[in-house]
């Protein structure tokens, strides 16, 4: 399958980058793993008429700790993620997510910032970064800003990222002591997108929950925070009971659909049990 | 769009139009159709290639972002008339039944034993999982990768020290 023409442009710097976005405004498009955007392009759902390859852009592919916050830079490809000792070692909501994203071809090629920025609600890497809390830096030749990703994510496919913007990075508050957290997915088979996915991520302290985040996956216009749940978590004891409860919220706030893939009402099910089952592991990690 | 790629170790030029794929420039205009073409909705892995060492599936890259970098194919495996392990393993444990998943295991497998010297069935199945085969069932793909990882140590340790 052939995309429609387009030309190409090579990006050296990140201000080379973000100058051939004001340029071409909204008949541009950056390509980052391609992993989403050539596949679309090839289906022609997409036919922008300038590519802006950032892949040779230095300096966005950094995993950090600084200042109290993750740090991850938009061109850190899945397979990285997956691998680093920092993410393995401390945010065990991104380690379990990682290796659980599409197949290991694709995830030497995916990135962080393509997946968030491409907005599909299947994506795995959007409702972990919503349970942690996540913002997303966003660039360009003017300035930069930066949002909370549950403001950043604003329907399918669609963002408040600004057609001369660029993702640059992605924000998470530094893991606390007595946290953990998980990423549970259900798929058909390797490399197919979630049927649901949960993403949790849970601080103690003092015996009580400190701090609750779930993200939930392939159940909704966009990856969705259940915010009901995690405020009905803050400041409780981590009881079964209490889970329990989340869950029910969690599910109530998923808006699942039918599908190929299950029933709205398996996939309600599904949501109710993987949060659960998350908090209780989560429980157990922060506890170690 | 001119370019150049070191595909199998020599570079190559082309002139090329952004929009083709690298599966493309590689059968069309390099006349390498070891890489095959599945699925083409990058699902099945017949169409890897190694970009710079690293699997990644041909189909879903333009042509035009290997310029300046590196190119593996099935045809760069063997060197000087002699296969390289892998492929002296599948053809040893039977690895393959047509063929057309073949191409794609062997470079995935390639890329495997590089950087990890003994990797377990759990391993191997895990890195070939971006790679679907509809007639071996697996068995016998896992069974040569690992052998290759022996053969390969085996060889080494033949090898004086450096
Ligand atoms: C077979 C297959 C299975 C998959 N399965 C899964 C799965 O299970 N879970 C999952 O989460 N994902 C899955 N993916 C998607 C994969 O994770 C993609 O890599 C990811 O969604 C997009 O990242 P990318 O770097 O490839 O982005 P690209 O394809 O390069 O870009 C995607 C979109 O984001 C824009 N964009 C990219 N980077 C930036 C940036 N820095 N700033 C602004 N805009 C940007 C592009 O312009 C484009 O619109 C799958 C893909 C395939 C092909
Ligand atoms: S042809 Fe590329 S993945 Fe199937
Ligand atoms: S040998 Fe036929 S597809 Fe693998």
């Amino acid at each position: 399958m052939l995309p429609s023409r387009f030309e190409y442009h090579r990006a050296e710097t990140l201000d080379e980058a973000l100058s051939l976005l004001a340029t071409y405004g909204e008949d541009a498009k950056v390509l980052a793993g391609g992993q989403s955007l050539i596949p679309m392009m090839k289906l022609r759902f997409a036919y922008p008429g300038h590519l802006v390859d950032v892949n040779r852009v230095p300096g966005l592919d950094g995993i950090e700790e600084r200042d109290g916050a993750l740090r991850i830079g938009a061109l850190v490809r899945h397979h990285a993620l997956e691998t680093s000792e920092l993410i393995r070692s401390r945010y065990p909501t991104i380690a379990a997510a990682a290796p659980q994203i599409a197949d290991p071809l694709v995830r030497n090629l995916g990135t962080i910032g393509g997946s968030i920025a491409h907005a599909d609600p299947a994506g795995d890497l959007a409702s972990v970064m919503l349970a942690l809390g996540a913002t997303v830096v966003l660039r360009s030749s003017g300035g930069s800003r930066e949002l909370p990703l549950r403001e950043f994510l604003v329907d399918t496919f669609t963002t408040q990222i600004r057609p001369d913007e660029m993702l640059t990075e992605i924000v998470v508050p530094a893991a606390e002591p007595s946290s953990g957290g998980t990423y549970l997915k259900q798929e058909r088979k390797v490399g197919d997108w979630a049927t649901v996915g949960v993403a949790v991520a849970l601080t103690l302290r003092d015996g009580r929950i400190a701090r609750a985040g779930i993200g939930l996956t392939s159940v909704g216009l966009t990856n969705l925070e259940a915010t009901e749940a995690e405020e009905a978590l803050a400041g409780a004891e981590p009881t079964d009971e209490a889970f329990a409860e989340a869950a029910r919220l969690a599910a109530a706030a998923a808006h699942p659909v039918s599908d190929v893939r299950g029933s709205a009402e398996y996939k309600r099910h599904v949501v109710d049990v993987y949060v659960r089952r998350g908090l209780a592991r989560a429980r157990e990690m922060a506890a170690a | 769009m001119e370019i150049t790629v070191t595909v199998n170790g020599a570079p190559r030029t082309a002139d090329v139009e952004p929009r083709m794929l690298l599966v493309h420039l590689i059968r069309e205009t390099f006349g390498l159709t070891g890489t095959h073409i599945g699925c083409d909705t990058t699902s099945c892995g017949a169409c890897t290639v190694l970009l710079d060492g690293v699997p990644v599936k041909s189909c879903t890259l333009f042509g035009v972002q290997a310029d300046g970098r590196s190119i593996t194919t099935v045809e760069g495996l063997a060197s000087g008339g002699e296969l390289h392990p892998i492929q002296a393993a599948f053809k040893e444990h039977h690895g393959l039944q047509c063929g057309y998943c073949t191409p794609g295991m062997m470079l995935v497998g390639a890329a495997l034993i590089e950087r990890n010297p003994a990797p377990s069935e759990e391993e191997v199945r895990f890195a070939i999982s971006g790679n679907i085969c509809r007639c071996t069932g697996y068995m016998n793909i896992v069974k040569a990768i690992q052998a290759a990882a022996a053969s390969k140590a085996g060889a080494g340790a033949d090898e004086p020290a450096a």
